[in-house]
Parts: structure tokens; C-alpha cells; sequence
């Protein structure tokens, strides 16, 4: 197993490297720059600007003056948010952007996986039906619908819940269960179908002709079967979930990441492009190695290879 | 069992991440001085500021901000005139070239130090240095020796002209008449910064250093910074050093950073904003046939108007842009499909003021435009090259962009299309006159004629349409040597008149401020650039 991930790891250098460099020369070669702006200043202000950030060298020179500073731990100086840095930006929104996340996460699963578990138990009756319609709501609805519904409904005619912001608990209520609700519209789905399938082996077969109580079946022989699905769609779900919260944090007005991960492109912000990229290249890598592993875990049939 | 310790695992992660990062409840702290709750202005103050200092800064959010931590040379006064600031009086020269500003004794940064006029001659210095890269440095060139201090032409900068003659005097000497230099006075890039607390933290020709942070930041204004919370928002709180801390009426402000006018209207409603920055489209009628008393909409100094490059067919043709100009129906864009929120329609550049209204107008009927579309060889629109509209991606714009599309068809026969590009290739194709028609808008620097009329001049890095005509450079030049301002407002009048002849642009609607604010709110009073000193604002219990 060792191996393996160390292989793994090894291999995520040179696709770093593609992604770094692909990145780089993709954002300089679209139109426009980070200091085109409405109001245009004189060509020289513009040459003062552009030798401050380094932007007057040769390309070629910025990319290597570029890697050279990422292999010290330095993301640059961000061209829009002048007194900050990517590192600090970084540090400051990722907490946030983790914490929506992994709220979200727990919401998604908890809803998720109960709803799928009872409608492949009871399969074609009303619970089976309800279940099933509520994951396709929750597909076809999306998050710049469901998240002001949400706050129509709880915050402006109820009160429950902050409408947007991130300071107390009652601002985290509504953004997690908007997110959390889109995914778990996909683990249900993605749960019935793994268990059904499951449900159907000879092994639960011989479980109940042992005389194994149904919870016990059903918790302890064919959720691990059942869950294989799921957590192959949670690698890139996670990443998902912390890259596409972008909706969500415009929507509640969230500090996040997701944000800025955006808007940067928007920006021409080329350093905090750059850092997000990275950043989000080595979660879904992390993510998805993590996904193999708890596979094989899950999984007798399959091997470290 | 592994199942029900999971699920106990679940339950505590879950509790520890609202647990945590959500501890303090927080609100601006200080009591009111007489012990009641403390006034505390929330205001919608659009996106993230990119920084919080002078020099550095470029927007119109910045500018909210920044005027409540420091104050120039001039402020707003109660009703929205040019009021004394950080200088108790001036005197002008009687050729109008030199300003003697007298500083107030008790003027003083909030570490207690005295604001001096050393302060203003080093800051001035400080954003003209090429090494900082400040935008806005062009805003000084009225200065003598400004413009090649900041090219690096000249490196000494007493040759500027900006001197402190001892402490509390500052001269300014302009290299040509500015009558409206203490309008831009009140543009943040005059403003002082405390050079000592800058230098502390390395920034007097360097971006980014952290002297703009809260705890850091030494300012001079009616407010101090106290916090700030990255895309959330900025604490302000009663500064007790300011000069005139008596006047000021709230106990502090927060600015929220909300880019979203739906969210804003949402927080708004919730009562979480006394001041939303502005309402959504779809927003305007409920709230002006429903909450007419929180409801918005005054006029602003701007327009929103289509560029046309005059350096390509059938555009080079002034008949055919005449054409197209007195083709477009903007009442009825106004009406249908800006909801009727007070905007006017625009036949000419600058929006009127009490200062200046424009005499010459795009005027003629349908009838003068199909004559005219004739005379340049295509009648009914025939033969015409087809001309195509640009605009930055945004519902509104397209909206008006298909109107204008299609009036031109039914009424012209002209044959457009429309293209819709992202935010900056559509600034930079306007940049590169790669279009043919643009959609663009222009807010004034400030409250002045000039600021509009000066971007037409041949070459003129907002000019942007290939249009250059030697009376309009040459009439530009002289208003400002005008001896009197009637004189000055005369050559304007000349320049409007050269400008609804030539059509370089056709200007299609004057903007209107769209918000809301709550009742609570006293003294928000209306200025033509939307700005006013925050000292004045009061809220009702």
C-alpha cells in the first residue's frame, strides 16, 4: 500500500507542473489585463504598474522567476487586492471555504445516504417513490434557486435564520443545507442504486437465510457493497464542493475561496489565479488518491496495485 | 457498531464546525456618550475594497471608506457644498494659478500627532513616485512639474508645485488655471496619509505594505479603522482626535462588502442594512409602489452612452452616425426597460448640473435620419455594411442593446448585430478599436463639466473612438484660460455643440443612483457624485 501511494505522490509532480505551466501561459494569452480598467490612465502610469508587479519582463522570464518562487512556498502578490498576498488570501479563505464544505458534506451524506438506504429497502412503495422524486428535485433544482427560496422562506417570512453572511451559527444554517442538498440529491440516487444492486448477491441471500435480523443486513453485509458508488462520486464531489461553492458564497455572501477562485479569472488577477489553480489541483489529487484507497479498503475484490 | 460510531463521529465533526470560527458575537463596541445603545451605521458598500490606501486604491467603494478615515483639504459640508476640511481657508491668486491653503491648529492624526502641511507635500510626493505605480497619480498633473515628476523626467521634488511654507501653510501652484481644483480636491488621491506610520511598514513607494491594516492605519478622519474582515466587512468608530469629533453624530459604521444586489436587497429587508448600495432591476417597482419611503432614486453625474469608432466604414460617415443617433427611441428604453427609475434621456454628453446644461442636442426626426442615412449613399439602408454592437456581458446591457438593434432595423433598415463580450476583452477591444459600436458608460471625477468634455480630446487615453477634431482640442485647451466661469461654461457650450454635430458618440440615457435606506437614516443628503462626509450622517432611534 505504501508503494502505491508513493508512487501516486511521485506522479503528482510532473501533473502539477502541466497544470502550473498550462495555467500560466493560458491566463497572459486571453485578452485584456489586470490593470485594464473603464478609466484609462496614461501609458506610462501603466509602464510604472506593470515594472512594479514584474510584468514588463519577457514571458519566458516571469515564468521561470514564477516557478522559482512557488518551489519557496510563494503564491506572488495578488494585483488586485494590493496590500495582499495569494499565500494570505489563501489562509484567510480556505477555512471558510473548508467549513461550508465539509457542513455541506455532512448534510449531503446524512440526507443522502438515509434517503437511498429506504428507498432500496423499500423498494417501489410510497417511501421508495418520495425519496426518489426528492434526489430529482434536488438535481434539477439549482443552487441560485434554492438558495433564495431558502431564505424567503426561513429567514424573511420565518426568522429562523441569517439571510446572508458568515459570523454566527444562524448564517451557516442556510448556505450548508443549500449545498448539502444538491449533493445529496446525487448520493441517493447513487446510494439506491449501489444497494439494490447489492441487495440482489447471493451473500445477503445467505445472511438472511442465517436468520440475520434485517437492520443487521442491511448495516452491517450490504451498505459496504452498497457504498462503492458513492464513494467513487465523493472524490471529485468534495473538490466539487469546495471549488463550486462559488454560487453559494455570492449568494449568502461567504468569505470563501470559491469566490475568489472566480473572480480572479474575472480579474486577470494572474498570481491568484495561479494560486487557486494549485490549490485545487492538489485537493482533487489528494482527494481522489484518498478515494482509491478507501476503494480498495471497501472493496475485497480489489488489490494495491 | 462500526456504523453507530461513525455516525457519533459525524455528529461531533458537525457540532465542532459550527462550533468553531462562529464565537464572538461582534459589533462595533463603544457605547454612545450617553450610555445609550451606540448609533451604528450599516451600509452596502458593494465589492471588496482592493485596499484601503489613497494612493493606491482606484474605486468608487474605496472612496466611501476612505473619506470616513481620512480628510483632505476640502470636505462636503452639510448640505453638500465644498466645505473647509483639514484647511480652515484658501486664498486664490488673481490669475488663479496659485492656492494658499491655511491648515486648522487642531487638526491631528488619530496617534495625536498634528497634520501639518509637510504631511500633504509628502503624500503628494509619495503618489507621484513612479515606483508605487499609482493610477490615479494623473490626478495631481494639474501641478507644476507633477506630470514629469511622476514620468521621471524630474527627480527633485521641490521643483513641484506644492510646498508647505511653514506647518500650516500649503501653496499649491497649478501649471494652468483648474477653477475646479477644489472639486478633485475631494478625490481621495489628494489625500494625506501619516508618512511616519507608511514608512513604519514600508510603503511610501511600495504597494501592499500593512499600514492599511486595522490596528495599523493612522488617518485623520471623523472615523478609525478598528476592523476588517476580508469580503465581509470594515468597522469604523468615532475617531476622538478629529478636529471636529463635537459634529459627529454616529458612533461608528459598517461597510459591508456585498457584490450582489440580490443579496443586499435580502439583507436589507432582513434589517441587517440601513443602507442598501443598490437595488436589483427586478426590485425597483415593488419597492417604489411598496416602500416608497425606503426607496431611491437621485440623479447621478453620468451617462450611458454608445462609443462608435470613427476610423472604419460605414462609421467614418458623421451622416451615418447622425443617423443612427436620432433612430434610437430612449424614451422608450427608459421606460420599458429600465422600469422608469427617474432616468432621463441623453441628447447630449454631459448630464445637466447647476453648473451646466448643455444647449446643443442630437435633435431631428425619422425623416432627417433616413435623409441623412440617404445622402451617405444608403437609402433605406441598403448597401450598408452591417455594424455591429459591443457590450460587456450583462443582462441589462444586452437588453438594450437588442432595442437598439432592432429600432435600427424597423426604423433604418440598418442591419446590426450584437456581440457580448467578458468584462476586460471588451475593455480591451474598445482599448484597440476592435469594434465598431460600444456600449460604455462614464461617471465624472468630479462635479464639473470638464471631466466629461476632456475625454474627446485627439489621443486621449478614454477617448477610444478614433475621433479628433482640431477646433474641439483647441476650444478644450482654452477653457480652462477662460477669465470668468460664464466664459468657461461658454466654451463648453461650443464643445457640445461640436460633439452633437460630429456624433463620436451617441449618448443614450443619464444615470439615476438606485437604493434604498432606511428611514432611520438623517441628514443623507444628495450629491451628483453620490458622496458625502459621513460626520454629518445621523441615525434615529
Amino acid at each position: 500500500m505504501f508503494r502505491f501511494i508513493a508512487r501516486r505522490l511521485l506522479e503528482t509532480i510532473p501533473v502539477l507542473f502541466i497544470i502550473i505551466t498550462a495555467t500560466f501561459f493560458m491566463v497572459r494569452f486571453v485578452p485584456g489585463g489586470p490593470f485594464d480598467s473603464e478609466k484609462a490612465t496614461t501609458p506610462e502610469i501603466r509602464a510604472n504598474l506593470e515594472a512594479y508587479y514584474g510584468l514588463n519582463l519577457p514571458l519566458h522570464q516571469q515564468y521561470f522567476n514564477y516557478l522559482k518562487a512557488i518551489a519557496q512556498g510563494d503564491l506572488g502578490r495578488s494585483t488586485k487586492y494590493a496590500s495582499r498576498t495569494v499565500n494570505e488570501i489563501i489562509a484567510d479563505k480556505l477555512p471558510t471555504s473548508l467549513q461550508l464544505g465539509g457542513l455541506s458534506l455532512l448534510i449531503a451524506l446524512i440526507l443522502g445516504l438515509t434517503a437511498g438506504t429506504l428507498a432500496a429497502v423499500k423498494r417501489n412503495t410510497k417511501i421508495d417513490y418520495t425519496a426518489s422524486s426528492f434526489a430529482m428535485v434536488g438535481i434539477c433544482v439549482p443552487t441560485f434557486v434554492l438558495g433564495p427560496l431558502l431564505v424567503l422562506i426561513f429567514s424573511i417570512h420565518l426568522g429562523w435564520f441569517s439571510a446572508s453572511g458568515w459570523y454566527d451559527w444562524q448564517d451557516r444554517v442556510l448556505p450548508s443545507l443549500t449545498l448539502g442538498i444538491v449533493y445529496a440529491a446525487g448520493i441517493a440516487r447513487l446510494t439506491r442504486g449501489g444497494m439494490l444492486e447489492v441487495l440482489n448477491q447471493d451473500y445477503i441471500r445467505t445472511a438472511r437465510a442465517k436468520g440475520a435480523s434485517e437492520a443487521r443486513v442491511i448495516f452491517k453485509h450490504a451498505l459496504r457493497g452498497g457504498l462503492l458508488p458513492v464513494v467513487s462520486y465523493l472524490g471529485p464531489a468534495i473538490a466539487g464542493i469546495l471549488t463550486g461553492s462559488f454560487v453559494i458564497e455570492t449568494i449568502f455572501q461567504i468569505p470563501g475561496l470559491g469566490r475568489e477562485f472566480v473572480n480572479s479569472a474575472f480579474n486577470r488577477d494572474y498570481t491568484l489565479v495561479l494560486g487557486t489553480v494549485i490549490l485545487y489541483a492538489v485537493l482533487i489529487i489528494a482527494l481522489n488518491l484518498i478515494v482509491d484507497v478507501v476503494q480498495v479498503w471497501l472493496n475485497p475484490k480489489l488489490k494495491f496495485e | 457498531m462500526q456504523l453507530r460510531r461513525a455516525a457519533l463521529l459525524a455528529t461531533a465533526a458537525f457540532a465542532l464546525i459550527l462550533a468553531s470560527g462562529c464565537g464572538k458575537k461582534d459589533s462595533a463596541s463603544s457605547r454612545s456618550a450617553d450610555g445609550s445603545a451606540p448609533k451604528i451605521l450599516r451600509v452596502g458598500n458593494g465589492a471588496e475594497p482592493t485596499d484601503l490606501d489613497p494612493h493606491v486604491v482606484t474605486g468608487v467603494g474605496e472612496h466611501k471608506i476612505i473619506t470616513s478615515l481620512i480628510e483632505g483639504l476640502v470636505t462636503y459640508s452639510k448640505d453638500g457644498d465644498t466645505a473647509p476640511g483639514v484647511a480652515e481657508r484658501w486664498d486664490i491668486s488673481e490669475d488663479g494659478l496659485t492656492y494658499t491653503f491655511h491648515l486648522r491648529e487642531n487638526a491631528k492624526w488619530s496617534n495625536g500627532d498634528p497634520v501639518t502641511a509637510h504631511d500633504f507635500v509628502g503624500s503628494f510626493k509619495r503618489i507621484l513616485t513612479p515606483t508605487l505605480g499609482a493610477e490615479y497619480s494623473y490626478k495631481l498633473f494639474h501641478l507644476v512639474g507633477a506630470e514629469e515628476f511622476n514620468l521621471g523626467k524630474l527627480t527633485d521634488f521641490s521643483q513641484v508645485g506644492a510646498k508647505a511654507l511653514d506647518d500650516r501653510t500649503l501653496q499649491l501652484t497649478l501649471k494652468h488655471r483648474t477653477p475646479f481644483l477644489l472639486e478633485s480636491l475631494k478625490h481621495y488621491a489628494w489625500f494625506p496619509v501619516h508618512l511616519p506610520t507608511v514608512q513604519k511598514f514600508d510603503g511610501l513607494t511600495r504597494k501592499g505594505s500593512l499600514w492599511t491594516r486595522a490596528g495599523n492605519f493612522v488617518g485623520n478622519g471623523p472615523f478609525n479603522l478598528v476592523d476588517w474582515r476580508p469580503n465581509q466587512k470594515i468597522t469604523v468608530t468615532r475617531a476622538p482626535t478629529y478636529w471636529d469629533a463635537a459634529n459627529v453624530s454616529l458612533d461608528g459604521i459598517e461597510f459591508f462588502a456585498i457584490e450582489s444586489s440580490d443579496t443586499e436587497e435580502r439583507e436589507f429587508r432582513t434589517g441587517r442594512l440601513d443602507v442598501a448600495y443598490s437595488l436589483p432591476l427586478s426590485k425597483i417597482e415593488t419597492y417604489r409602489r411598496n416602500h416608497p419611503d425606503t426607496y431611491r432614486a437621485t440623479p447621478y453625474y453620468g451617462t450611458y452612452f454608445y462609443r462608435l469608432n470613427v476610423t472604419q466604414k460605414p462609421l467614418d460617415d458623421k451622416r451615418v452616425r447622425r443617423a443612427l443617433a436620432l433612430a434610437i427611441d430612449r424614451e422608450s428604453i427608459i421606460k420599458n426597460i429600465l422600469r422608469d427609475a427617474g432616468q432621463t434621456p441623453a441628447f447630449n454628453f454631459t448630464p445637466p448640473s447647476d453648473k451646466f446644461t448643455s444647449e446643443a442636442r442630437i435633435a431631428g426626426d425619422l425623416a432627417e435620419a433616413k435623409r441623412l442615412l440617404a445622402e451617405a449613399g444608403y437609402p433605406e439602408g441598403r448597401g450598408m455594411p452591417r455594424v455591429e454592437i459591443l457590450f460587456n456581458t450583462l443582462e441589462s446591457h444586452r437588453v438594450i442593446a437588442e432595442a437598439i438593434q432592432q429600432m435600427w432595423r424597423t426604423r433604418l433598415g440598418v442591419n446590426a448585430g450584437i456581440l457580448n463580450q467578458e468584462w476586460k476583452v471588451y475593455l480591451d477591444s474598445q482599448q484597440t478599436l476592435n469594434y465598431q459600436v460600444a456600449r460604455a458608460g462614464w461617471i465624472g471625477d468630479y462635479n464639473d463639466p470638464h471631466t466629461f468634455l476632456d475625454m474627446w480630446i485627439t489621443g486621449g487615453g478614454n477617448n477610444q473612438t478614433g475621433w479628433s477634431h482640431a477646433d474641439y482640442d483647441r476650444l478644450l485647451r482654452t477653457a480652462l484660460e477662460s477669465k470668468t466661469e460664464a466664459d468657461r461654461m461658454a466654451v463648453y457650450q461650443q464643445l457640445e455643440t461640436i460633439l452633437a454635430d460630429e456624433v463620436p458618440v451617441i449618448p443614450i440615457y443619464f444615470y439615476t443612483r438606485i437604493y434604498a435606506i432606511s428611514p432611520k437614516v438623517q441628514n443623507w443628503i444628495t450629491t451628483p457624485l453620490d458622496n458625502r462626509a459621513w460626520k454629518w450622517i445621523d441615525l434615529a432611534n
